[in-house]
């Protein structure tokens, strides 16, 4: 059963690493500020979940797991709020989001 | 009077917050934990704060479906989003578009921005009252939230808070 845990906790951190690295490749590729949010979306959603998760797994039933499920319960409310100030605050500096032209008629 | 009830939840989630974050159980500490929550609460109260919105949502048992579906919409658009920003030939769409939320209080629209946001591939740009604008990466993203379910799982959760 420990091994069991053990071994489902690393496939949940690698996931998690994963997730991450692909947002960050994206951040990279993507071609404009807007675009970028929605790959700084995918590191603060699963890469962030699934390594949590896996730490979770690795603290067991204590005080540990408790504070673990805090700091998840407040980045899924502080990391929406975050991208949208973000997001708004270029809206209203008048940057211009590259739109697919031959998608929009 | 209800305001003194609210007050009174809040010193017990704070309070048990306390307990789960401090791991020191001595009464010396314990009475400093008590001390400190209630100056909280009564700088909450000198600051009108104390509203219902402060009562602890995440405890209400009837938002863990909107919870699950929402998990699970995260999951499905997450691996949409990596293997698009995977594929050599980055098949992305942007549009920009406005939707409706049909969520009367503050809090329900609060959610449902925050939603659209937390799910990969769309994210809320401009609130202005009931219009969102909305930023999509792609098309089907964008088609997936115009179809409304999302809006309608939130509002049905609205009454809730």
């Amino acid at each position: 059963m420990e091994t069991v845990i053990y071994i489902l906790s690393w496939i949940f951190l690698l996931g998690g690493a994963i997730f991450l690295l692909v947002g960050a490749i994206g951040i990279l590729r993507f071609p404009d500020f807007y675009t970028r949010l929605h790959a700084v979306s995918v590191c603060d959603t699963m890469g962030a979940g699934l390594v949590l998760a896996g730490l979770m797994l690795q603290g067991g039933f204590s005080l540990v797991t408790v504070k673990l499920l805090l700091i998840f319960y407040f980045m899924i409310f502080t990391g929406p709020t975050a991208v949208h100030a973000l997001a708004q605050a270029a809206l209203q500096g008048k940057l211009k989001p590259v739109v697919d032209e031959h998608e929009q008629q | 009077m209800s305001n003194l009830k609210h007050a009174f939840n809040m010193t017990l989630f704070l309070f048990a917050i306390w307990l789960l974050l401090s791991g020191h159980y001595t009464l010396l500490l314990l009475i400093f934990g008590l001390l400190s929550t209630l100056l909280i609460v009564l700088l909450a109260h000198r600051a009108e704060l104390i509203d219902r919105e402060i009562h602890p949502v995440l405890l209400k048992p009837s938002l863990l479906p909107y919870w699950l579906w929402l998990a699970r919409e995260m999951i499905k658009s997450n691996i949409d989003v990596s293997l698009r920003i995977l594929n050599p030939r980055m098949p992305i769409s942007p549009k920009i578009f406005t939707v409706r939320a049909g969520q009367k209080t503050d809090l329900g629209r609060v959610t449902y921005g925050n939603s659209i946001t937390l799910v990969p591939g769309t994210v809320t740009v401009d609130v202005d009252d009931d219009i969102f604008t909305v930023h999509a990466l792609t098309q089907e993203a964008a088609a997936d939230l115009e179809s409304g379910e999302m809006n309608r799982r939130v509002c049905n959760v609205e009454n809730v808070f």
